[in-house]
């Protein structure tokens, strides 16, 4: 049964059909109201589980991460600044090999304070070995994160996964919701049995001090299983999700529109919404476009070089900018193209990287059509040349 | 895959800190010791043991920072040169 709900409500009520045992959260901005929804269904008696007020960002990270090692299912949800805090342990998480579910509510980082939304938030993260995740729609969002459980907790996994949803407009937005009926969720995700815990009859240790003849393998290791176990598990899981729950579950990435395009635009997140309606709308007027939303940003989907080599320019959108380079999704696009081209001898397109909605800016249809007919090779959308000037 | 670093627990212990030792090194002198365990408490490598007025240090794992010997309220303790 579909609901009228709002993002964040959406989100706590697919975490507790989830059955996590220990939810931790710091409960002030830029935090969001998902952990609040979840500490209600708790004090409510709705969801049985441990939820640990603590006071910092840094702290509930440190608490979901000792939670996880003891073999329970955990889950934390942040935001911008609380997500910077939270930093140094998620990279413990991810070398720890604890799977660590989170959902991290996308808004820009400071200064200036802004709470709006961009992307530039997760990029901190980006190289820590966490399985990052973007969710277009409220729907998706709440579908991404029981995927994101099943994921994260596999055996051969083992690896902390973060659900990116874009502030404000998914997490305080309105959308008709399917909440997924426990029964269905209990069938798709079994409980968490983890290959190692902490427990006092059979001691070991986590996190040890390790010399230069030890460190590499870790990273080696998570590499092997980014690119590998958890490419194949996000498609196995999305096909099996799609069986189980009747909805599309897209995997790596979504296509659309890209069969006969000459132009594809590449997105993270919920901007894709208005990039397809650019699309239809171009299509209308004859322009072969299309578009490719990056749904797993971490592992890199490389296999899309494929598609996007068949185009003649690729237009990379994206709300986060590697300052004083270029955007991070427009030089993972890059590599990829050029490392297919050169083993394969194809033609490399024309790539186009547009930086739009920094700090929760809106960005218009009318904007990226005129972007789409500038064919600048790198810009700002919407700069507002007024606003600059000198210091005061 | 994952690289083989969950260990049994104590494995610290195979690492011989005293080794790390520079010039100095605690001496228990046993003269007038008040049993305040001051040393034993604060020994941040935990390598102080005994019970009443007599503690001992294991020279295999004391790294010779001093502090037993400068928390040491009767001066019961020294730094002597190894």
């Amino acid at each position: 049964m579909k609901e009228f709900l709002e993002g964040a409500a959406a989100i706590a009520r697919t975490v507790s059909v989830c059955r996590p045992a220990v939810i931790a959260a710091y409960p002030i901005t830029p935090q969001t109201h998902i952990v609040e929804e979840l500490s209600s269904l708790i004090a409510n008696g709705k969801l049985k589980a441990e939820f640990i007020n603590v006071e910092s960002e840094h702290s509930a990270a440190s608490c979901v991460l000792g939670a996880s090692a003891t073999g329970v299912r955990v889950y934390s949800s942040t935001s911008s600044q609380g997500l910077l805090l939270m930093t140094e342990v998620l990279f413990n998480a991810a070398g720890m090999r604890l799977p660590v579910v989170m959902c991290c509510v996308n808004r820009a980082v400071s200064a200036p304070i802004n709470i709006w939304n961009d992307q530039q938030d997760i990029m901190v993260v980006r190289d820590a070995g966490i399985v990052l995740l973007f969710a277009e729609t409220i729907q998706e969002a709440c579908d991404l994160h029981i995927q994101a459980f099943k994921i994260a907790e596999d055996p051969n996994i083992m690896l902390p996964c973060i659900v990116n949803i874009d502030g404000f407009i998914l997490s305080h937005g309105y959308e008709p919701v399917e909440i997924p009926q426990r029964e269905l969720v209990d069938k798709f995700l079994p409980p968490y049995n983890p290959p190692y815990k902490l427990d006092v009859d059979n001691p070991l240790t986590f996190g040890p001090l390790v010399g230069p003849e030890w460190y590499l393998e870790t990273r080696y290791a998570i590499q092997e299983t980014l690119n590998n176990e958890v490419k194949q598990k996000i498609v196995e899981v999305a096909d099996e999700f799609t069986k189980i729950f009747g909805r599309k579950a897209f995997g790596l990435y979504e296509e659309y529109k890209t069969d006969d395009a000459e132009t594809i635009f590449v997105t993270l997140g919920s901007i894709s919404g208005v990039v397809k309606e650019v699309v239809d709308e171009l299509r209308k007027q004859n322009e072969k476009v299309g578009l490719l939303r990056i749904i797993s940003y971490r592992p890199f989907p490389t296999e899309i070089s494929k598609i996007l080599l068949k185009a003649k320019r690729i237009i990379v959108l994206e709300k986060c900018i590697s300052l004083g380079s270029k955007g991070p999704v427009f030089e993972d696009i890059v590599s990829c193209l050029y490392l297919d081209a050169y083993s394969n001898g194809n033609k490399l397109p024309f790539v186009n990287n547009y930086i739009c909605g920094l700090g929760g800016r809106d960005v218009s249809k009318e904007e990226i059509i005129e972007a789409y007919k500038d064919k600048d090779v790198f810009k700002f959308i919407g700069v507002k040349k007024e606003n600059l000037g000198s210091f005061i | 895959m994952f690289a083989k670093i969950i260990l049994p627990p104590a494995t610290a212990l195979k690492n011989k800190t005293g080794s790390w030792r520079v010039k100095k090194r605690p001496k228990f002198l046993h003269q007038n010791c008040n049993g305040c365990r001051q040393c034993y408490l604060l020994c941040p490598e935990g390598c102080i043991s005994g019970s009443k007025k007599e503690y001992n240090v294991d020279y295999d794992y004391c790294k010779g920072c001093g502090i037993c010997a400068d928390i040491c309220p009767v001066k019961d303790i020294i730094m002597e040169e190894e």
